[in-house]
């Protein structure tokens, strides 16, 4: 086992390669899932609480 | 038999397609990356002149070809929605660039971490890396476009005229920079010297690439659902789609 | 019996008469002189424009001066390397100087009204922005490859490096222009204009300082640059052709 993780003595750039790209995959994956969640909060509350209407003109209480 | 290639053109249609293809390939896309690394990593046999340092070629290799693929496939979506007007196009090609910068970032990183025990030097301006670090600036140069434009529907022909015309100039560019470096190099240092390959390298390779091209096909539909969402709020299909999700977004 | 004056608007009335007209006089086919009167109308008023603010041509290739003297500040005053450096350091500044003057072509045109009046014109817009892209190298790539023999010498740059390096640059700048315009014409009314232009089109402008700066160090070499130059040379066909459409492109999207 230690074997593999030292990769020949070569450990430092292997596993810094593959960390790497193991990182950016894992960051490209968050930041899509939170991205879909972002879209679809905002969605949701745009259909709960729809933007107010403009409000109707104020009219006079009583015609004269 | 008829078939109407423009069925899953419009958002409505296709957003259901892009959500179960997603989880399936992504699914496929980690199997596949698990066997490849299994292949890689373990069973495939140290070699003579490098060590177990050329083992990074199973993540180089296949990130620096789905950074050109990706870039290509995208200049696709942009001749589409340069010629039939679609929406849905634009919002693909879109969705492609994040991915494919990533991609470039990726092989140009694995690169620089497989040339210093093999060369001596993390960076060597050698051909192929350089191209790719222009293909990264061309790369943020379409997110950075898309971004800069408050119009979505204007972005997205601006970013589908740079990303054609950065097509047509990657040839050129890898060209170029080929050319150049012959000329200055030698072939002193060459990526494209790869270790001679045994049987179970090259099957390695093959399985990385797989799964590299399922990652990316899944984490770009799931990608473009999002922006399906953002951008057509205000239509009414996505009202229902709240009612099946039930409050959650799976 | 009165006549109302005719009034001529300076800009859109010469848009919709000149080119017309010029036609008309020549009395050639209609749709060769309509577009080669197009391009040499377009270029006229630029060039015209441009004349005016003599200064900020001048400040532009001061621009050009300046960058070029700092390099050595910054390395080392000896021959030897500034030979080597010289054709890197004039390319690199020649495509900076460029993308300071990019704005320039659509910004102001853009900004009141102007370049929509000259998208409805009935000539092509192709031909009009071939036009602008002309007068923009006139005034720009020009004035920089006539400069490049002085600023080569301070580089000791020898006579036949000298030729090499003018020869160059004046087949390269005008890639540098016609690339450079698609930029600017995508960048217009985007928000961080002059820096979001620079990363747009710094890397399609690699091969051009690949080519170019190349071209002079083959001759330092001992070398033919006949083929760098050759390849520039083709690069600006096939720039001259296509460009221009992508450009009209460009400016019809920022206009909508």
């Amino acid at each position: 086992m230690a074997q593999f993780f030292a990769m020949g003595g070569y450990a430092w750039y292997v596993w810094m390669a593959y960390g790497f790209a193991a990182v950016a995959i894992g960051v490209e994956i968050a930041f899509v899932r939170a991205r879909r969640k972002r879209a679809f909060d905002a969605l949701r509350m745009s259909v709960e609480s729809p933007p107010p209407r403009t409000p109707p003109i104020m009219r006079a209480e009583s015609p004269r | 038999m008829l078939i109407n290639w423009f069925r899953f053109s419009s958002p409505v249609s296709f957003y259901p397609l892009a959500g179960s293809w997603s989880y399936a390939l992504g699914a496929l896309a980690a199997l596949l990356a698990g066997a490849g690394l299994v292949v890689g990593l373990w069973i495939a046999p140290t070699d003579a002149t490098q060590g177990d340092a050329y083992r990074i070629i199973f993540i180089h290799v296949p990130a620096a070809w789905m950074a050109m693929f990706i870039y290509l496939v995208m200049a696709g979506w942009s001749a589409a929605t340069l010629g039939f007007n679609t929406r849905l196009s634009a919002m693909m090609a879109q969705a492609l660039a994040p991915t494919g910068a990533l991609m470039a970032a990726i092989a140009l990183w694995t690169g620089a971490f497989w040339g210093r025990p093999t060369w001596g030097t993390y960076w060597a301006w050698d051909a192929r890396m350089t191209s790719t670090l222009i293909l990264l600036f061309l790369y943020l140069g379409v997110i950075a476009l898309r971004s800069a434009i408050e119009d979505p529907r204007r972005a997205d022909r601006a970013c589908a005229v740079l990303a054609l015309v950065g097509a047509v100039n990657v040839p050129i560019i890898y060209f170029s920079v080929q050319w150049w470096n012959t000329l200055h190099q030698g072939s002193s240092i060459s990526f494209t010297a790869a270790p001679k390959m045994a049987m179970t390298m090259f099957a390695g390779i093959l399985i990385m690439t797989a799964a590299a091209w399922c990652y990316t096909i899944a984490i770009v539909l799931a990608r473009v659902q999002a922006i399906i969402v953002e951008r057509e709020r205000g239509a009414g299909w996505l009202e229902s789609l709240i009612d099946l999700r039930a409050g959650g977004n799976a | 019996m009165s006549r109302a004056p005719r009034q001529r608007n300076a800009n859109a009335g010469a848009l919709r008469d000149a080119p017309a007209e010029a036609a008309r006089s020549a009395g050639v086919d209609d749709a060769r002189a309509s577009v080669l009167g197009a391009i040499g109308w377009a270029l006229a008023r630029d060039f015209r424009v441009a004349l005016r603010s003599k200064g900020e041509l001048g400040v532009q290739l001061l621009f050009y001066v300046i960058v070029v003297t700092l390099f050595p500040l910054a390395t080392s005053p000896s021959p030897e390397i500034l030979a080597t450096l010289g054709p890197g350091v004039l390319w690199t500044s020649a495509l900076l100087a460029s993308l300071l003057s990019l704005p320039r072509l659509f910004a102001s045109d853009y900004d009141d009204g102007t370049l929509e009046q000259i998208a409805l014109s009935p000539r092509p817009l192709v031909a009009l922005v071939s036009g602008k892209m002309a007068a923009h190298w006139l005034t720009t790539g020009l004035p920089v490859a006539a400069m490049a023999p002085l600023l080569g010498s301070q580089y000791a740059l020898e006579t036949p490096m000298l030729g090499t390096l003018t020869a160059s640059l004046l087949l390269g700048t005008p890639i540098l222009s016609l690339l450079g315009a698609v930029g600017a014409a995508l960048t217009l009314g985007a928000r961080g204009g002059g820096t979001l232009l620079a990363l747009l089109v710094l890397p399609l402008y690699a091969p051009v300082l690949i080519f170019g700066a190349g071209a002079v160090d083959a001759v330092r070499a001992g070398v033919s640059a006949t083929p760098h130059l050759s390849l520039l040379a083709a690069g600006l066909l096939l720039a001259l052709v296509a460009v221009p459409f992508a450009v009209a492109a460009a400016v019809r999207i920022a206009l909508d």
